[in-house]
Order: C-alpha cells, then sequence, then structure tokens
C-alpha cells in the first residue's frame, strides 16, 4: 500500500548516533572562528550604544526620549511587546510541538528557546527603563511592607505584566535548563579540556543517562511543558491587556488577547526562521536543518498570517459595525488613512500579503526568499506594535490635545542596545552550548533519517 | 539573682538547667580558633578588623549626609504672622498700562499670591493672566540690586547727592529737566511731581506709553473739550460694537470690561435677554472670538466703516450726512440694530487715529450712549500719554537742550518707534537717571539708575476713575538695596518726608472730606488700607456739550501691498513683563503659541504664497521671521505681536522674537499701531520652529464645547446640549455607583462666561508652583500647566467662530486613571477627588495615556534647581514665590490639577476649629478665585442648596465625553451666542 510521506526527512546524511553528537559538538571543541569575534565586537559596541542610552535616560530623565504628555508611551513599548513576542518563539515551539508530538521541533527547539530566554530578557529591560523613577522600581512588587501596608494595584495589567513576564522567563529558563542536562553530560563525557569538564560536569548535575534518569527527564520535560504552554498564552494576553483594558480609541478592544498571542507567536516563529537559516548556513548544519523544517515552519506562517489578516479585518470591521466615533476616526483617519498610513499599510504588507507567498512549493524550497521574507514579518510585526501603541494616544478624545511622536536618539540607542544583548547572548549560545538537542535528534534519527 | 520556684517540678528543672549551665560545652565548634578566641578575647588582629570597620563606617555614613538647609526662626516673632497660616494685604497693580484691585497674599512675609479685590467697583474680584504673573516680578534674580552709575554701583547717598547737585546746577543754568513717566494714576504721585516741578522751575513733565491711545483723548478734547477717556459701563448696554478694540484682552481696562460683559451674558439665571456684541477687529482677537457676530476688516477701513455707519445713523435720524467711499462692508443692518438699541449700546474703537475716534464719539454721541453707558463725569485715568508732547521732546533733545531726563517706569529706547533717533538724543544730554527695575534698554543708556521697588514693596495709590481710589501697601520688605522712586525724587526735591507720609498727608488734605463715614482721619485711613478701596461720596455729573462741527474725516489713501498689523497679547502686552518666565510660556489664548512673535498671515494668504505655519519669510528683505497661519486675519492683512525683541529685559526675555516698535507709524502727531506696508518673501526650505501647544484646531464634529443661539435657548434651555439626554439614557454600568458622605466637591465651567484670558492658568501656576519648562520642551508638547484652554475653531476658516474650554482634571468619579496605575499612586479620596501620591509615583504614565482628557502632566526632567531649566525655580530668590502648601514634584511622577487641595483643607480646618460646617463658596479654586468673568463654580455637591448643585441641575450642565463614562465631577454650561437668524 502506498502511504503519503507526511513530513519530509528530518536528519538527512545517514548519520550514526556517534556523528551526530560530533556533529553538534564539534563548535564547542573547535578553535573560535573570526567572524564569531567580529560578530561579537558589532554586538558589544551595540550594547555600548545602549548603555549611553540607558545612562542618559536614568540621569536626565525621560524627557530625553520622544514621547510627550499625549503620546506618553512610545519606542520603550512598542520594544517590549516586540521582543516579549519574539521570546514567544521558542517555548511556542517546544512546548506545543512537543505536545502535538511534532518530532520535527527537535534540530530547533534549543535555539528557539535560547532565543526566547535572551528576547525575555530583553524585553523586561523596556518597562523599567521605560519608567521615570526607576529606583523605585520595587514599588511594583507586592511585598509587605511598614506604609500600612501598601499594597501594589492588583487591577493595573501593569501589574500583572511583572507576574506574567517574571514567571515566564523563570518558567522558559528552566524548562531550556534541564533540557540541555544530557547534552551538558555528552560534552563533559567528550571533552578533553580539564576546564570544560567541570564546567559542564557542574551544569550536568551528574547525569549518567542511566533509564531511571531518563524516565524522570522525560516526566519533568512533559510536566514543564503543561505548565509552561498555558504561560505562553497568559503572558501575551496579559501584555494585550496593557492596552485592551484602558479606554484608549484603537485599544479597547475584546479581540486583542488572541491577536496579540497569534501575532506573539507569528513573529516568534519569523525570528526563529531568520536565525536558524543563519544557524544552518554558517554551521552548515544542512543535514539536520532540511528544507522540510523550514517547509514546516513556512506552512504555519502561512496560516497564523491569515490569522492575522482576519483579525485586521475584524478590527476595521468592528470600528465600523460599533458606529464608535471615536473607533472609527483612529482605523479609517488615523491609520487606513491619514498620517501613519505609512506604518499602517507596511504592517498590513509584511504581515497578512508577503507571506501569501509561502503558498507556493517553490518559494517554501527557496531558503534565500525564505530568509527575507521571514525579515519582513519581523518588520511586519514591528509596525504592529508602532501602529498600536503610537496611532492610538496621538489622535485620541480631544483634538486639542492631538500631537504626533518621533523617537530620539536615545530611544533608538537602547534598542540597539537590546539588539546588541540579543545577539551577543545568542553568539555565547553558539559558542558554549549544544545548539541542538542531541539527544532528541537521536531519539527521532530512526525514523525520519536517510 | 535568686530564683525562686513555685512547684516540686519547678524546682527540679530549675536545678537540671543550672547543672547544665555549669557543664561548660560551647555551643558553636572550637576547631580552629585561636587561644583568645576560645577564650572569647579580642586579639590585636581583631582589635584592627574592628577598629578599621568602625572607621570606615564612620566615614562611609558621615560623607552621605545631605546638604543642611537651614530654617531660622523669627527672634521675636511679629504678632500678625503665625507660620502655616496666611494673611492677605490689600493693594494696586499698576504697571502703566493696566489696573487692578488686588490682595496679596503672604506666607511668613512673603507674598505668593495674588487675589483680585472683590470690593473694588471697577475690577470686582477679578484679575489678568499679567496681574497673576506680576508676583513672579517681584523674585526677579535680574532685577537690580542696587543704585548704579556708569552701570558700576554706588551707595544711595553718593548718588543723592550727586544727582541733587547736577538737577540744582540744570535748574540754575536754566536748561530743561524732563520727567519722563509711564501714565501715571496716582493722585499723590501726582501731586509730588508737581511739587517737583515747581522745585525745579525747568522740569518738565511727559508721559509716554508705550501703546498710545492719545486719540480718543484728543478726540474727546475737540468735541467735547475735555481731555478725557470715557469710563465704558458694558453692563449698561445692550449692544457692544467693537472696532479693533480688544477689550476683553488688552484694550484700555479689560479686567473691568471682561467682569462687565460676561455677567451680562451668562444666563445663569432665568435671563431672557443677554448682551449682544458684533465684532470688527483685523486679527483675531479674544474678543472677537467672543463675539456673536465677527466681521475681519481691513484696520485702514475702519475709518470708511464707521464714518459709513455714522451717515447711515445719521440719515435716520435726520443729521449731517458725510460721505467718503463706500464701506467694504455693509454696515445697514448693523445702523439699525443700534438704532434699536438707542441709549443702551457702545461702540468702541481701538484705534489711534483721530478721525476715527472723533466718528466714534459722533456715533455715540448720535446714540444717546454719553451719559447711560459712556460715563464723562467719572473719565478713566489710565492711558494719559501723549504723542505730541513725545514728538516735541525728540525735537528737542536733538537739538540738545534738555539738560537733565528722569525715566519712570517707561523704556523709550525700546519701545519708541523711533528708538534709534531717541538712543541719539539721550547722548546729548547731561544728566540722564532711570527708576528702572532692572538694566532695560533704557536704563543700560542712563547715566544714574536709581532702581525702583517692585509695587508689592512699595507704597502708593490710585485713581483709575475720578472718584475711586485704590490703595497700594507693601507686602514684603525690600528684597534688594532698591528705593521707590518717589522716595527718591522727594529726595532729590529736599523733601524730609517719605513717600508714605506723603500718600498719608495727601488723602488727609484731599480725600478725607469726600467722605461721611469717619470722622477721624486716621480711623479713614486705616480703613482705606484695610480694604484698599476708596469710594468718593462726591457727586460728580458730567457737563458737556457736543461739538458737532468738529467732526472731519478724509478719505484713506489706500496702498498696494499688504497691511501691517499690530496687537497686544494677552501675556505680554507692551513687554515690561517679558521677562517673566510664566507670561512667555503662557499660550496666547487665540493661536497658542508661547515663547515668539511671530508674523500671522491668513489662511487665503497662505495658499497662494505657499506658506505654512512655522515656514520663515523675509520681510522687506531686511529680516527674517516665522510665519503663523491665522484664521480670521483679513486676508490682506499681515499681523505681528508688540512686546517681543527685548535686548536687555533679563535672561528669560531676551532675544525672543522681533521687536515691531520700529513699525510703529507716527501720522498727524500720533502714533499709530497699523498703516505700515510690508514686503514679505517665502524663504524656500528655512523652518523655524514655533512653540505651540495645541496643533489640531477643529472638533472634528465631536460634541465637545456645545452651543446654541439665544433664540434657541429661550424657546428651550437645553438646546444645544441634547446629547446629553441621548448619553443620560444609555448610562449602564455593572458596578455600583460609588458613594460620597459628607463632601463631594464638585465644579461646573461656564463656556458661555468663559472668554480665554488665561487669567486661570497663571493663577494655577503661581498657587500650584507649575514649573516653567521653556520653549523646546513647550514644542515638545510636555507643557506642565495643570489647567489649559483648549480654542477650537468652526465654520469657515477666513472667519471662524472660535471656543474656549479650559480642561483640567475632571476627577472622574470613574477614572480611567485610577485603575490602570501598578502602584496605586493616583486613589480616589472620600471626597470624590482624584489624588496624586507623587511619593509612590513611578512614572509608568499609563494613567497619562488612559486619561482620556489628556490632563496629567509627566515631569520629564528635574525642572527645579537645574541650569538647563533656569528659570525661577533654580535661583533661591525665584524659588521664594514657591506656595509652601504645595509640594515641588521631582523628575519622573505624574503631576495634574488637585482641585486644590491645600485651599479645601484649609477651610475644612478652620470651620473645624469654629466648630461649624464648610459654608458653600468659602471655599475657591485658585482658578476661579480671580476668574475676570467668573466662570467657574466650585463647591459641594452632596450640598443641596450650594450653588454647585444649583449649576449642576441646569438643563445647559453637560460633562466632557460623557459617553466615555467616567463619571466627572467637572461638569460645564452650553456655550450661547445672540446671534440673528
Amino acid at each position: 500500500m502506498y502511504k503519503k510521506q507526511v513530513r519530509g526527512v528530518l536528519v538527512e546524511g545517514n548519520k550514526t548516533y556517534g556523528q551526530i553528537t560530533r556533529d553538534i559538538t564539534t563548535t564547542l571543541y573547535a578553535k573560535t572562528p573570526l567572524w564569531w569575534y567580529i560578530a561579537s565586537s558589532i554586538s558589544s559596541i551595540a550594547i555600548i550604544v545602549g548603555i549611553w542610552a540607558v545612562y542618559t535616560t536614568i540621569s536626565v530623565g525621560i524627557g530625553t526620549w520622544g514621547v510627550n504628555n499625549n503620546v506618553a508611551w512610545g519606542w520603550g513599548i512598542i520594544n517590549f511587546v516586540w521582543w516579549i513576542g519574539i521570546g514567544h518563539a521558542g517555548t511556542a515551539f517546544s512546548i506545543f510541538l512537543l505536545i502535538l508530538r511534532q518530532k520535527w521541533r527537535t534540530s530547533i527547539n534549543r535555539a528557539a528557546e535560547a532565543m526566547t530566554v535572551v528576547a525575555v530578557i530583553c524585553a523586561g529591560m523596556f518597562p523599567m527603563l521605560h519608567m521615570g523613577r526607576i529606583w523605585d522600581a520595587f514599588f511594583i512588587l507586592p511585598y509587605w511592607n511598614t506604609r500600612g501596608p501598601l499594597w501594589v494595584n492588583f487591577n493595573s495589567p501593569l501589574f500583572w505584566d511583572v507576574v506574567a513576564i517574571s514567571t515566564y522567563l523563570m518558567a522558559s529558563a528552566v524548562f531550556w535548563y534541564i533540557g540541555m542536562i544530557p547534552d551538558f553530560a555528552t560534552i563533559r563525557d567528550n571533552t578533553t579540556s580539564v576546564v570544560k569538564k567541570r564546567i559542564y560536569g557542574f551544569f550536568s548535575f551528574g547525569w549518567i543517562g542511566s533509564a531511571r534518569g531518563w524516565l524522570r527527564f522525560e516526566a519533568v520535560s512533559l510536566l514543564l511543558g503543561g505548565l509552561t504552554a498555558p504561560l505562553v498564552v497568559a503572558v501575551h494576553s496579559i501584555v494585550s491587556m496593557d492596552f485592551a483594558t484602558s479606554i484608549m480609541p484603537g485599544w479597547h478592544t475584546t479581540i486583542f488577547p488572541p491577536y496579540f498571542v497569534v501575532g506573539a507567536i507569528f513573529s516568534g516563529f519569523g525570528m526563529v526562521l531568520t536565525l536558524m537559516i543563519i544557524v544552518r548556513k554558517v554551521f552548515k548544519f544542512q543535514d539536520y536543518l532540511t528544507q522540510s523544517h523550514f517547509d514546516a515552519i513556512a506552512r504555519i506562517l502561512t496560516f497564523i498570517s491569515l490569522i492575522m489578516a482576519t483579525a485586521y479585518t475584524t478590527e476595521l470591521f468592528m470600528a465600523w459595525y460599533s458606529g464608535a466615533e471615536y473607533e472609527m476616526f483612529t482605523f479609517m483617519r488615523n491609520r487606513v488613512t491619514g498620517e501613519y498610513t505609512m506604518a499602517f499599510w507596511t504592517m498590513i504588507t509584511c504581515n497578512a500579503i508577503i507571506p501569501q507567498l509561502f503558498w507556493f512549493k517553490r518559494i517554501r524550497k527557496n531558503i534565500t526568499i525564505v530568509f527575507i521574507i521571514s525579515i519582513f514579518i519581523n518588520i511586519g510585526m514591528w509596525f504592529e506594535r508602532y501602529v498600536i501603541v503610537v496611532t492610538s494616544l496621538s489622535k485620541d478624545f480631544l483634538p486639542s490635545s492631538w500631537a504626533t511622536y518621533s523617537p530620539t536618539s536615545v530611544e533608538v540607542g537602547i534598542f540597539i542596545g537590546t539588539l546588541g544583548i540579543f545577539t551577543l547572548g545568542i553568539l555565547m549560545f553558539f559558542r558554549y552550548l549544544p545548539m541542538m538537542a542531541i539527544s532528541e535528534i537521536k531519539g527521532i534519527l530512526k525514523k525520519t533519517s536517510k | 539573682m535568686k530564683k525562686y520556684w513555685q512547684s516540686i517540678e519547678a524546682y527540679n528543672s530549675l536545678k537540671n538547667n543550672h547543672e547544665i549551665a555549669e557543664d561548660k560545652v560551647s555551643e558553636f565548634s572550637v576547631e580552629g580558633m585561636s587561644e583568645e578566641e576560645k577564650k572569647g578575647e579580642t586579639s590585636r588582629r581583631d582589635f584592627l578588623k574592628m577598629l578599621g570597620f568602625t572607621v570606615g563606617g564612620a566615614i562611609v555614613a558621615a560623607s552621605c549626609e545631605t546638604p543642611v538647609r537651614k530654617a531660622i526662626p523669627y527672634l521675636n516673632q511679629p504678632q500678625e504672622i503665625t507660620p502655616g497660616v496666611a494673611n492677605y494685604y490689600a493693594s494696586t497693580f499698576f504697571d502703566g498700562n493696566d489696573y487692578c484691585s488686588i490682595l496679596v497674599k503672604t506666607r511668613e512675609g512673603r507674598p505668593i499670591k495674588i487675589e483680585g479685590n472683590e470690593l473694588s467697583p471697577i475690577s470686582k474680584g477679578g484679575t489678568s493672566a499679567r496681574v497673576q504673573a506680576s508676583i513672579l516680578n517681584l523674585y526677579d534674580n535680574n532685577r537690580l540690586k542696587g543704585p548704579t552709575i556708569n552701570r558700576e554701583s554706588i551707595d544711595w547717598n553718593t548718588l543723592d547727592t550727586q544727582i541733587t547737585e547736577k538737577l540744582q546746577l540744570l535748574a540754575i543754568q536754566n536748561k530743561e529737566i524732563v520727567l519722563l513717566t509711564s501714565t501715571i494714576i496716582s493722585p499723590s504721585t501726582k501731586k509730588m511731581i508737581n511739587d517737583f516741578l515747581n522745585t525745579y522751575p525747568t522740569a518738565q513733565w511727559i508721559t509716554h506709553d508705550a501703546i498710545s491711545y492719545n486719540a480718543i483723548r484728543k478726540a474727546h478734547e475737540t468735541q467735547f473739550n475735555q481731555a478725557v477717556i470715557p469710563s465704558y459701563d458694558f453692563s449698561k448696554a445692550a449692544l457692544v460694537v467693537g472696532f479693533n478694540a480688544d477689550f476683553l484682552g488688552t484694550w484700555l481696562s479689560p479686567v473691568e470690561f471682561a467682569k462687565q460683559y460676561s455677567a451680562a451674558r451668562k444666563l445663569l439665571n432665568g435671563e431672557k435677554t443677554m448682551l449682544r456684541h458684533i465684532q470688527y477687529e483685523t486679527t483675531l482677537t479674544i474678543t472677537g472670538g467672543s463675539a456673536d457676530e465677527r466681521t475681519p476688516i481691513k484696520s485702514s477701513q475702519e475709518k470708511t466703516i464707521l464714518l459709513n455707519l455714522f451717515s447711515t445713523l445719521s440719515n435716520s435720524l435726520k443729521g449731517t450726512v458725510y460721505s467718503l467711499s463706500d464701506s467694504s462692508v455693509n454696515v445697514t443692518a448693523l445702523a439699525n440694530e443700534l438704532l434699536e438699541n438707542k441709549g443702551q449700546s457702545i461702540v468702541v474703537s481701538g484705534s489711534n487715529d483721530i478721525e476715527t475716534q472723533l466718528i466714534v464719539n459722533a456715533i455715540n454721541n448720535i446714540l444717546g450712549n454719553y451719559g447711560s453707558t459712556l460715563d464723562l463725569a467719572h473719565p478713566s485715568q489710565l492711558k494719559q500719554g501723549n504723542d505730541e508732547a513725545m514728538i516735541s521732546l525728540m525735537e528737542r533733545m536733538k537739538n540738545g537742550s534738555v539738560g537733565g531726563i528722569i525715566h519712570y517706569n517707561t523704556n523709550p529706547a525700546y519701545n519708541y518707534p523711533e528708538a534709534k533717533k531717541y538712543i541719539d538724543g539721550l547722548d546729548k544730554i547731561e544728566l540722564s537717571i532711570s527708576f528702572a527695575e532692572s538694566m532695560d534698554e533704557t536704563a543700560m543708556l542712563c547715566q544714574y539708575v536709581a532702581p525702583d521697588n517692585n509695587y508689592l514693596e512699595s507704597w502708593n495709590d490710585a485713581e483709575p476713575k475720578i472718584g475711586f481710589y485704590s490703595m497700594t501697601q507693601p507686602t514684603i520688605k525690600n528684597i534688594f538695596d532698591t528705593r521707590q522712586a518717589q522716595d527718591s525724587l522727594l529726595k532729590w526735591m529736599g523733601a524730609t518726608q517719605n513717600y508714605q507720609r506723603f500718600i498719608e498727608k495727601y488723602w488727609e488734605e484731599n480725600l478725607f472730606n469726600k467722605q461721611s463715614t469717619h470722622l477721624i482721619f486716621k480711623s479713614f485711613w486705616n480703613q482705606s488700607v484695610h480694604d484698599g478701596i476708596f469710594v468718593s461720596e462726591e457727586k460728580l455729573s458730567a457737563n458737556y456739550s457736543f461739538n458737532e462741527a468738529a467732526l472731519k474725516a478724509t478719505e484713506v489713501s489706500t496702498k498696494k501691498g499688504l497691511e501691517l498689523f499690530l496687537y497686544e497679547k494677552a501675556g505680554i502686552g507692551s513687554g515690561n513683563f517679558a521677562n517673566n518666565p510664566w507670561l512667555q510660556e503662557l499660550p496666547d489664548p487665540i493661536s497658542m503659541a508661547s515663547w515668539d512673535n511671530y508674523l500671522c498671515i491668513s489662511p487665503s494668504l497662505s495658499k497662494q504664497l505657499g506658506l505654512s505655519t512655522e515656514d520663515v519669510v523675509s520681510i522687506n528683505n531686511k529680516f527674517e521671521m516665522p510665519v503663523l497661519v491665522q484664521p480670521g486675519l483679513q486676508k490682506d492683512t499681515v499681523a505681528v505681536a508688540l512686546g517681543y525683541g527685548r535686548t536687555s529685559a533679563g535672561k528669560v526675555g531676551n532675544q525672543l522674537g522681533t521687536n515691531f516698535y520700529p513699525f510703529i507709524q507716527i501720522k498727524n502727531d500720533l502714533r499709530k499701531t497699523f498703516g505700515s506696508n510690508v514686503n514679505i518673501e517665502k524663504l524656500e526650505g528655512k523652518t523655524y520652529p514655533l512653540a505651540l501647544t495645541q496643533t489640531h484646531n477643529t472638533m472634528e464634529g465631536r460634541s465637545l464645547v456645545r452651543e446654541t443661539t439665544l433664540d434657541k435657548f429661550t424657546k428651550d434651555p437645553a438646546s444645544g446640549n441634547e446629547q446629553h439626554a441621548l448619553d443620560a439614557a444609555k448610562d449602564a454600568t455593572l458596578y455600583t455607583k460609588p458613594e460620597f458622605t459628607g463632601f463631594r466637591w464638585g465644579m461646573a465651567i461656564n463656556l458661555s462666561a468663559c472668554i480665554g484670558c488665561g487669567n486661570c492658568v497663571m493663577s494655577c501656576q503661581a498657587e500650584n508652583n507649575v514649573a516653567v519648562i521653556g520653549k523646546k520642551e513647550v514644542r515638545n508638547r510636555r507643557i506642565m500647566h495643570w489647567i489649559r484652554i483648549d480654542r477650537y475653531y468652526s465654520e469657515e476658516s477666513d472667519n471662524p467662530s472660535v471656543v474656549h474650554q479650559p480642561v483640567m482634571c475632571q476627577h472622574c468619579d470613574n477614572a480611567p486613571c485610577e485603575n490602570v496605575c501598578p502602584v496605586a499612586a493616583t486613589p480616589h479620596s472620600g471626597e470624590g477627588l482624584n489624588q496624586m501620591i507623587y511619593n509612590r509615583c513611578i512614572g509608568t504614565r499609563y494613567c497619562m495615556n488612559n486619561c482620556p482628557y489628556r490632563v496629567r502632566r509627566f515631569n520629564w526632567f528635574e525642572f527645579a534647581n537645574n541650569n538647563d531649566y533656569d528659570y525661577n525655580m533654580n535661583n533661591d530668590v525665584g524659588k521664594l514665590v514657591l506656595n509652601p502648601d504645595v509640594v515641588v514634584r521631582s523628575r519622573g511622577v505624574v503631576e495634574k490639577c488637585s482641585l486644590c487641595v491645600q485651599r479645601i483643607q484649609e477651610k475644612k480646618l478652620l470651620a473645624k476649629k469654629e466648630n461649624r460646617q464648610v459654608m458653600d463658596g468659602e471655599i475657591k479654586m485658585a482658578c476661579q478665585a480671580s476668574c475676570p468673568t467668573d466662570a467657574i463654580t466650585f463647591g459641594n455637591m452632596l450640598d443641596p442648596k450650594s450653588e454647585i448643585s444649583k449649576v449642576n441641575k441646569n438643563p445647559r450642565n453637560y460633562h466632557l465625553l460623557e459617553h466615555v463614562h467616567t463619571l466627572p465631577s467637572t461638569s460645564y454650561i452650553t456655550k450661547i451666542r445672540n446671534k440673528k437668524s
């Protein structure tokens, strides 16, 4: 009987287990390549720019940003939401695909999780830096105090943010780390360097690969996965509530939580795609990151892009259908047309139109085009946040208060700084950690290799 | 200590414990301890360690000490001062232009706030933005700290000796001494100047106003034989027709007129009629904006229109008819309306053209307005400037026949149109003296500067209208080594008494007999100083005859090109307060621009020349200026504000904008603010930033300011407010409405009364220590004002209809800002106030985003003690103006209108102390207290008898954005215009 092959070959080159270990750990033992130093230096320069911008913000004031009395949030919040969105990829990847028993995740999930952790760290910096008095940031934590006691406002979505993001960061970091334990043990056992043996030995928690160990490992992975899955949904739902619970036209909509979660996964997958294509090229992992991996991601992106398009259309429809004059104004005259048209149509083009090219198999197969489209998705999702944050605030209820917003070098500098942190974090990950889950790939080797 | 036991068990356990204690086993391991340590002794090492730690810790702790700010208690506490309790002193504001009777609030001996004096029959408790801001002039660090000779300081005795010698010498040489002053309305000063003129027979007294009103006096002299400005009573009028007279903003006595005008236009107590106001003007002013009908006219056509109006009136009343070319606007309807309101109308013109004023007088005369709305028996004493005398002085200065000149409260080197000539003439004068408070343009050129006290440090009196007196008393000892100008003059004429005694004597001799209440002078004097007001009981009647033949009108020669129209801004005025940062930052009520003057051009001209706001043009190919497109400006005219381009005002006011006094034209011995023509040329690609606080000018069809006409209002009082009923019908909520007991504070703003003058903005700034942020940050849309006045245009752009709407925190019961704050820094009080806890605020600015009224302000920078914001909060003198009841906010926190919670608290405590209820109207908000139009009502909404409860029941009452369901405590009352349909 003819059996249709649903998924393509996931590990090519007819690998043996030993080969897999060698392939993936080579980079750890090899001499650090020159490009790594160059890339790290560029990232460090970006971080230095960021440090300057942060120093200016903290020492002089938020006034160094372009925000004003009417548009009080700007790049700070846009980038916060953008990074959080990117930070959705890893956990979503590992957990949803783990739960859905998608085997192809194995060669991608490790990198995606690393990306998550770094992106969430980047994201977490923004709400802090964005505060007028960062030195009093601890006020936002509900700790027992002598002021009454005075509690935080449990009704405020910003407080929910604090809880959700910190939980999410911890959960994803733990999940990521636990997944790496068997691989650390592998490195410990293979390495010839004494230093590495000690370090990786420490982090491997004495893993010996016993059957009991594996049993527990699998159980913990599943448990953590089950715990983190709702978090993925919760975090971005809560971020969306920063907007949805407000009364600003264009923010005050019930569609926001699902729309934001899907948007976050969209941008996360986009970033995963960008990153994995680079990894494939640089580390020559063609055998592990095959056409069929990218094909699978592209298909998912096509689907999510359609959801995004539906969300955009629904918003416009609701603005018209509700008959609310402020909603109508915000959507029709300040987004579709008006001063911010460029941002709006960039968002539509990048998020809803361009990914539709993935319907064509030939495009999905062309890694270069896939790479370019993935970049478009990243840009499009940035503009989505820009459209949401800026357009609603700039022209709201009282026309007397309408104002425009443009960022200053300080705001851009902070963003550059976080880009630096992100790339440097990823570079460190490439250099010092096994960038694919060796043990998991071995687990799927028999069924899906060629 | 002996231990007692209660039972055998206890005894046993006590004994056992004792045994254990005796069995000395160390609690912790002693392994690795040195012998000393085992014994519990301190080794040399430990001692050094401990010493190091202690000394190090002490050093760290000591170096962390915060700087000590000393508060020095009174050695002998003055009887009238209770720390923490304010004292109020009645006084008078007069800066040479505007008069206002005031109360000065002092705290611990320093004046911090100005309120209106309600006893004054003229200003009736109102103030203007300039009066409110004048308190800051007192603490201007730029003021002269002592007398100077050739810009080097000397002491007063040397100065007195030298000047007296020189004056006497000049008198002997028979050389002219000129006393050049601003308008003086003080009867005592006038008397003293007369004494001075007697002492120095060669002395001449010349009055110079920056902006001249001389034509009105001259016209009255020609027609009535009295060189006066009549006193206008808008409250007696049913129809007011203004021609380029911004009588609500800057013309003559705006506070007085605004009080009368708004009282006749509020319609809150069931009135069926209201004052009708028709305005013909060149550029849009707040007066034109408030008018029921407004027509833009070319200022050069004003005379023709007025003459046509006069002829039409005269024709109907069978009088003489004059004819010039036809008027550019049809005046028949206007004439009919004026005829309907004979004897209860006012026609005023702001023109300084004698013929125009002659026609205006003829019109008022033919309508029988003299004796009813225009009073010649109690003429205004303001604006006594004599243009002719100034012109002849210039001649004499040029000839070198003037030997000495004394400047008092006048700055001709800046504001005289031929300032260059004046400066040249000043060079030829042997003795030049200035009484300027700061080194202004004229004082810079004078040999001697004998700095005058600020008016808040001075004794003085005022007679703004004949028979109405007002008192000025010092509210603080002079801060710097200054001396009142009158005292200086008294010294120089050899008098021994001081000016205070002089006034007292003057009042005793001249005013005591004009009253019958007090039998002894001392009691009359004390009462007058206490009240600040004295109204003469003397009955004056006007004795006049009108000389019809004096009316003459010549054809206006029409020139090609753009006409230049010069106007005053409500804040900056003639420019004498240019160094006042509050006034500089006050947005112009019409253009919404601050910190600059600019060339206003009409929308049609902007289209024609391809110019938009912030483009730069070159004027007469001489200098450059930014452009502002001003709807409502006559299309062949460009307009520029006077009072800018100061070169020696101080660090705040220097080099802001361009000085347009040189464009004032001298024609027929009168200085005119219009008539010169300019060429403008666009400079491609060049722009200049303007600090606008509002950039969108229309309401976008939203129901924000609700408006109706008198006709519709009389049929249905709720007309224009239909949306209120619709929204109320849809009012639904899942939540319980908040309930209040005791107090629930509320405010209502009558948009029919509000003229947008900006007094409330300044009053709030003074009361609540609102920071000045400078032009750059205003342009960044970060102004800190807690109350702003939104201005919207509607209808066509060539002649828009204007509405003003003061907006401050609305203190919503369902406040969107409150539930989004993560740290609960902005909770709701039990009295309905939306509070802001600065100490708790971490500055997420979420509340600002979620406020639909956009009234929350963020401290983007540290605005106090910061050299980047070098205004009054950056020097010790300037900081004296701060209200000690209100904290100065630091960087990174949000602030907003608190509904003057300190004022509420003060009166609540007072009521508690006196064991009574808080009375309605006892608590007044800063914005409300001195509002010249009484547009604001405040009170307890739970008290059904309170004024606010009554106003809230009015069918005209509505909330801003009520459909957003924020449930504000502040409401608005619809605007009514008396339009003829």
